[in-house]
């Protein structure tokens, strides 16, 4: 999704504003001239700057080019294959963060990788034993061999 | 003094060591080719192994995982567009890019062979030059490191001298993430809108796995037009043609193992700061500036031993000082206490032959990077024939569990998760993001030291020109900015 410059500069403007109201309510170095607020307050004014050019730059090409669009999809918009992949591949991360201390790692990792499988186009019946191979595989190295304490959530049970 | 160093030679072949080096390089080899893992956390988890050995077999351990993962964290950033360590991140592009026009063999091969060989230059300046260099390293105070940091901000906005404005934002945005949380001067929360994870700032590796790891299976799932296998052509010998490169580019070599070594030594900045100025000076000094970015493989061959030689470098003030060059040093300076080995003069005074011992590790350790990196890469070529539409969705899951481990908590994952998606939006709509991985890394740096200096000057701005290296330094910076625009207006004027 490819949006002209110029709203990308206006963006950074207002992120800039944003940014110059929010640290006025910093507390400064008793003492001291430069405080918490002078890094955010200078990377403020240069996103500004930055801003305005891209705003001249933006407007700049819509009147050169034939590309009058503000917003410019790619191809794959249109296909709902894709967009449909693109929304389970966010979506399944999510799904993780929300659920994997309930349902623990191994089996939110297989629902994980098996609905990704199924979406990329992997052959049905392969789907679930690779799923649950690699979510092994993974368990192993990680909580095994690097002691990293992934959750068992409600597989506590059988714990090992 | 032979004496020492014949004791040094058979503590260091002993039968045991060379198999604690061969796990420790399998273990290295995999912690860095996985996104996420870093070598600092190879280190830290190597720890409680080597309580139960003798001091030689432990740094042994450590020494040539840390090296093997510096190194590997550049094979899935090749194949992969995704950087398995930081330091590999710097060229992970041109890397890529590189395969795309099937030279992946000379960007792995020279990736591999130059990295073992800035690694020995390190190791060459640590054995002869430790102590002198040492104590330059320590008069850097915060208005040297001040400068510096500028310095390699500079040269992230040089990596993208073709689409300056886009860059520069993306290295403000970089700097603004680095502002979240309580690490500031003031020590106030900032940003932070009341969550309790973000007190700790945003992490910098969450970051870069989404910005490279997850983009990239972002701009796959998308992708109407997608080749089954990533490696479709076979990766040829990794050998071939680094002779040549290394005829071709010895400046280069030599350039990017100096300013590593330099950079590891300074207490603080390790190898992913040398790679990321390495690159840019390697770009701002070529004769073929405009290939940069194409996959030419001038850029690998200097940041590829930067990074390793980074590596040797930081152990200097650690070895002399007990000052950590590093993260990684940071972690072996407690070992080599636990170890009887106190960092200091004494060090090399009372036990050389252990001393001794420690060089004939770097030394062995960058030599033996050479085959078994060549049998990882083989590897790695293996996994790539797996089809892409199982590969990704892999790949993506190890990135999750990566992010998840470093501070075992499921906010990093949701990071990672924001930073992919940004980055996937930003980098269609002609964004680098490369420099704001480098805003983020060297921005809490540079607030750091300008506060801190400003404190210890009573405000006065030219306190920053005092002392002779900050002033060479900031002289340097300077020019860097403004030497450019200069020379172009008197050429005009010379033209008119």
């Amino acid at each position: 999704m490819k949006v002209n410059d110029a709203i990308w500069g206006a963006l950074l403007l207002a992120l800039a504003a944003a940014i110059l109201v929010h640290i006025q309510g910093f507390p400064t170095i008793p003492g001291q001239k430069y405080g918490p607020a002078l890094m955010p307050g200078v990377v403020a004014v240069s996103l500004a700057v930055c801003g305005a050019l891209l705003i001249i730059k933006g407007l700049a090409v819509r009147r050169t080019r034939e590309s009058r669009h503000w917003v410019r999809f790619d191809e794959w918009i249109t296909s709902s294959r894709h967009v449909v992949a693109l929304a389970l591949t966010i979506g399944v991360n999510v799904f993780y963060v929300l659920v994997v201390n309930q349902l623990g790692f191994i089996l939110t990792g297989v629902i994980y990788l098996s609905v990704l499988f199924w979406v990329f186009g992997v052959r049905s019946r392969w789907i679930v034993p690779i799923a649950l191979l690699v979510t092994l595989a993974i368990h192993y190295a990680f909580y095994k061999l690097l002691r990293v304490p992934l959750p068992w959530g409600i597989l506590q049970g059988i714990a090992w | 003094m032979s004496d020492a160093w014949i004791q040094a030679f058979s503590l260091v072949f002993e039968p045991y060591n060379m198999v604690v080096m061969l796990a420790a390089s399998l273990f290295g080899l995999f912690v860095g080719a996985v996104p996420g893992l870093t070598a600092t956390m190879a280190t830290a988890l190597l720890v409680p192994v080597t309580f139960f050995m003798a001091p030689i077999p432990a740094i042994a351990a450590i020494v040539t995982a840390t090296a093997m993962a510096i190194f590997s964290g550049d094979i899935p950033g090749c194949l992969l567009r995704m950087p398995g360590t930081p330091a590999s991140a710097a060229y992970t592009d041109e890397a890529y890019a590189m395969t795309r026009k099937g030279q992946a063999e000379l960007a792995l091969g020279a990736g591999l062979v130059f990295s073992a060989i800035g690694g020995l230059f390190g190791t060459a300046v640590l054995i002869v030059a430790a102590p002198t260099l040492a104590e330059f390293a320590l008069r850097f105070s915060s208005f040297e490191y001040f400068w510096l940091v500028l310095l390699g901000l500079t040269c992230a906005v040089f990596m993208t001298s073709d689409r300056p404005v886009k860059g520069f934002v993306s290295l403000l945005l970089g700097l603004l993430v680095a502002g979240v949380g309580l690490g500031n001067p003031a020590g106030i929360p900032r940003f932070t809108f009341g969550s309790t994870e973000l007190l700790g700032g945003i992490g910098m590796i969450p970051l870069m796995i989404g910005m490279f790891a997850i983009s990239e299976i972002l701009r796959y799932a998308v992708d109407t037009n997608p080749e089954m296998r990533i490696a479709d052509q076979p990766i040829g010998n990794v050998f071939r043609g680094i002779w040549r490169l290394a005829v071709k580019y010895p400046v280069q070599v030599l350039r990017g193992s100096t300013l590593g070594t330099l950079i590891g030594a300074l207490p603080g900045a390790g190898a992913d700061i040398a790679a990321w100025m390495s690159y840019a000076i390697s770009k701002k000094f070529s004769k073929e500036p405009q290939k940069f970015g194409t996959g030419h493989v001038e850029g690998i061959v200097e940041s590829g031993s930067a990074n390793n030689s980074a590596l040797a470098g930081a152990w200097i003030p650690a070895l002399v000082f007990g000052i950590p060059g590093d993260s990684i040093t940071a972690i072996v300076i407690g070992v080599l206490y636990m170890k009887n080995m106190n960092p200091g003069p004494s060090l090399f005074t009372n036990d050389p032959q252990k001393i001794y011992a420690v060089f004939l590790l770097f030394i062995v350790a960058n030599l033996i990077m050479i085959p078994l990196g060549f049998l990882c890469i083989k590897a790695a070529k293996r996994i790539l024939k797996v089809p892409r539409n199982v590969l990704m969705p892999v790949i993506m899951l190890f990135c999750v569990v990566g992010a998840f481990a470093i501070n075992n908590t499921a906010f990093d994952v949701t990071v990672m998760l924001i930073a992919g998606v940004a980055a996937f939006v930003l980098e269609r709509n002609g964004f680098p993001i490369a420099p704001a991985i480098l805003g983020v890394v060297l921005g809490g740096m540079l607030e750091e030291n300008f506060v801190t200096s400003m404190i210890k000057a009573d405000g006065r701005w030219f306190a920053f020109f005092e002392r002779p290296v900050a002033a060479t330094l900031g002289a340097l910076t300077l020019a860097v900015w403004f030497l450019p625009v200069l020379l172009r207006r008197l050429r005009q004027v010379a033209a008119a």
